[in-house]
């Protein structure tokens, strides 16, 4: 496939922003913010959203979604990204669905695809245990007992997990941590007995949880995938959700870039704009480039996984290693150039930065990515 | 059969019974054939391939045929492409006449002079080189100094140009000169063609940090040109200068875009690494330069997409983008940075400079580091193209 949007895709991407800019514009998320609403999304809205056929997005139509694959995904992912969007699109559209897909026997895809579809379910991915990415770190422990298992550990920065449905719980079921076998993904629901979630309020105002269990008892038809094998869903899950994030990061760069550059053609000092100076100009058109080639990468990776390429691990480090750096540069640089108004809570462009830090920590950062790129190019 | 498909198998037809052994191996730089008046062929199969080549006008294909080109449409010319790598056929003649003079004189020449000056080009007659830098006009090119003054039935022309490629070969220059001195700086400048060998011009090799010398000094004293040899119109010249200067990032871009990407083979940082740094269970042994060479090759990686993107969006009909600076400012930066690693993972062999205590390979790695430090400084400094982002991308205020 060319390295464009199909016209499907730019229709797509129109009525993203069309759609997001009038419903949800920057002010509908301060306004989660400010008013700490429980949900800490619009569930209005992302029933909306769920009727437009986001929700199921990457559903196939036989089980009730859109079908649009990844490349669509990703279109509204970065649309949402302009306005900081706070919805369970990552959570639940992106990870919950790809986990249900690549992983779900004939009942689970039954029961749980169509209800994602639908935007009745929310699901949260329930992996990292320590304060950085480390999907392999797992000693959350599912212990065989009878029929089923019992599931002890701890888990943190989980993803929209004070309003899922329903988790997925990695969980180690052999072997010891580190090792990538001896992982099995578990369905937990979230008032089984044992399971406690504690909302994490964080920088970006999106929704994380920390969640504990403690005896937590698991029929023998939780396991999702197979047992002891389930980095084999696990790692072209995060791949996915990799990618796809890597477009939300690179809607969120576009619009504060934009801001940027419009702020440094209408704010005046000595008597000039600010645009004028050199200093700010080439720090503005290297901000450009590395935009530009942004731009190619997640265009590229969505198109990866679409196509099932065989270098979808590799697009993935790559997507995501530079959407952390270009985000980085961008809201670092957008702050600066804002000035003392860039610091004020009342204007957007900190938010942007907020955000920016939570992505880049979201499934690996930077350095996880270029050692992870390194050893799958054989070096 | 379709055209195309029956243009396919005339042209392989052709290349099997014209294209002369020794062309289809890979030549060294030395056997690179620039064509020229004084050209020296060491083996007479390069003049051979050369002439045959010339003959179909496929040195410059995509030429209209009137002026000695090939008269060949794009799909006519990606198959003759794929026809030549098919039988791995060196190019018949590199030349900056078909690179650059010769499009810029497709656009604003007169008939005449197309009819005069492309077919030489074409058949590789006259070698040509570029005087546009001059010692004090380096990335203020417009603020060139060298005048040609008008004598009634000639200009006259004084001054110098540096930087020129191989100017010490060439027999023509496409030269950049002030004819008017009182005109705003842009408007008083006109793109004049001439002789090298005619009386007052000479010039002096410049040799480089690398060792190397492939760039003159031109002097030009009292130079005679006839005025037919201006092309377009007189104080107009700079429209041409920037048309050609476009083209020639293009090709940059094209270059450091495709052919280069983490670099190959003796030239790839992470294969350089494991060799002399040393490897630990297939990985680079230094953590730390492995991750610096993995940034690089991720960001080369996303620079070639980013080349293909490009080419599929024009492709898609999109007009042309801001792709002709970003390209040259983030290719040339990227091939310093290879070459920056490749010194950091081989260490003191590659910082031999001459000698039996050194592989060939490595010697030519230390001279080539030092050559690319020139990329983000020829045609258009890394600072010019950032500005040229900046005013006619991101339209910031003057």
């Amino acid at each position: 496939m060319a390295l464009v949007l199909n016209e499907d895709q730019v229709l797509l991407k129109d009525a993203a922003r069309a759609f997001i800019q009038d419903k949800s514009p920057i002010a509908g998320f301060r306004k989660l913010r400010d008013t700490n609403d429980a949900s800490g999304f619009d569930r209005k809205l992302w029933k909306e959203m769920a009727a437009l056929g986001w929700a199921g997005i990457i559903i196939p139509e036989e089980f009730g979604g859109s079908g649009f694959g990844y490349v669509g995904l990703g279109v509204v992912l970065e649309e949402a990204g302009r306005t900081l969007l706070a919805s369970p699109l990552v959570s639940t559209a992106l990870i919950g669905a790809s986990a249900v897909l690549r992983g779900g026997n004939a009942v689970q895809k039954k029961e749980i695809l169509p209800a994602i579809a639908t935007g009745d379910w929310l699901l949260a991915l329930a992996l990292e245990e320590g304060p950085r990415h480390a999907p392999y770190a797992i000693t959350t422990k599912a212990e065989k007992a009878g029929d089923g298992y019992t599931l002890n550990g701890k888990k943190t920065f989980v993803l929209d997990g004070h309003v899922a449905d329903q988790l997925i719980v990695v969980a180690r079921t052999s072997c010891k941590t580190g090792d990538r076998d001896g992982l099995t993904l578990f369905l937990v629901e979230p008032t089984t007995p044992g399971v406690k979630i504690t909302r994490t309020i964080m920088a970006d105002s999106r929704n994380a949880a920390n969640i504990e269990f403690s005896g937590v008892k698991l029929a023998a038809d939780a396991v999702l995938g197979g047992v002891d094998q389930g980095a084999d869903i696990l790692d072209p899950v995060l791949d996915r959700a990799r990618i796809a994030l890597s477009a939300e990061m690179l809607g969120c760069i576009r619009e504060s870039f934009e801001r940027t550059i419009e702020y440094l053609k209408t704010r005046q000092q000595f008597g000039v704009l600010i645009g004028s100076f050199q200093a700010l100009k080439h720090r503005a058109a290297e901000m450009f480039c590395e935009i530009e080639l942004s731009i190619s990468v997640v265009l590229d990776a969505l198109i990866a996984i679409d196509e099932n390429r065989n270098d979808v691990p590799q697009m993935a480090s790559l997507a995501k290693a530079r959407l952390n750096d270009t985000f980085f540069l961008v809201s670092n640089e957008a702050l600066q150039m804002h000035g003392g108004i860039g610091m004020t809570d009342e204007f957007d462009i900190g938010l942007f930065m907020k955000r920016a830090r939570v992505a880049q920590a979201s499934f690996g950062d930077t350095v996880f990515h270029r050692d992870r790129y390194a050893s799958l190019e054989g070096y | 059969m379709s055209d195309l498909e029956q243009f396919r198998a005339e042209t392989r037809t052709w290349l099997e019974a014209n294209c002369p052994p020794s062309m289809r191996t890979p030549p060294n730089d030395e056997e690179t054939c620039w064509g020229g008046r004084n050209a020296v062929y060491k083996n007479p199969e390069t003049k051979l391939w050369l002439d045959r080549m010339a003959s179909r006008g496929w040195t410059a294909p995509a030429w209209p045929k009137e002026y000695g080109g090939g008269g060949l449409d794009k799909a006519q010319n990606q198959v003759l492409m794929q026809e030549l790598g098919r039988i791995r056929a060196r190019s018949p003649l590199s030349s900056f006449g078909i690179w650059m003079l010769g499009p810029a004189l497709l656009e604003f020449a007169s008939e005449q002079q197309k009819r005069h000056y492309l077919p030489q080009i074409v058949r590789g007659e006259i070698r040509w080189c570029q005087g546009y830098s001059e010692p004090g006009a380096g990335s203020d090119l417009a603020g060139l100094q060298t005048k040609a003054e008008d004598m009634g039935d000639h200009y006259l022309v004084n001054g110098s140009k540096i930087w020129t490629s191989y100017g010490n070969y060439a027999d023509w220059i496409f030269c950049l000169v002030r004819t008017d001195a009182k005109a705003p700086k842009h408007k008083g400048i006109s793109f004049l063609l001439f002789d090298m060998a005619a009386p007052g011009a000479s010039t002096r090799p410049i040799k480089l940090i690398s060792g190397a010398s492939v760039f003159t000094q031109t002097f030009f004293e009292n130079v005679k040109v006839p005025k037919d040899q201006l092309v377009g119109t007189l104080n107009d010249g700079w429209t041409i200068a920037k048309a050609l200067l476009q083209h020639e990032r293009n090709m940059i871009g094209g270059m450091g875009g495709a052919n280069i990407p983490g670099g190959s083979g003796q030239r790839s940082p992470s294969t350089a690494a494991k060799r002399y740094s040393g490897e630990i269970d297939g990985r680079i042994a230094d953590p730390v330069l492995r991750l610096d060479i993995a940034k690089h090759n991720m960001n080369s990686r996303a620079f070639g997409v980013t080349g293909q993107r490009m080419t599929d969006e024009l492709k898609a009909g999109a007009p042309p983008g801001p792709a002709s600076s970003m390209f040259k400012y983030y290719g040339t930066e990227q091939n310093k940075r290879k070459y920056e690693l490749l010194l950091q993972a081989m260490g003191t062999q590659a910082l031999g400079w001459e000698g039996g205590e050194f592989q060939e390979h490595e010697l030519a790695i230390t001279r080539e580091w030092l050559r690319t430090k020139g990329n983000s400084i020829e045609r258009g400094t890394s600072e010019v193209q950032l500005n040229i982002i900046a005013k006619n991308v991101l339209r910031l205020p003057d």
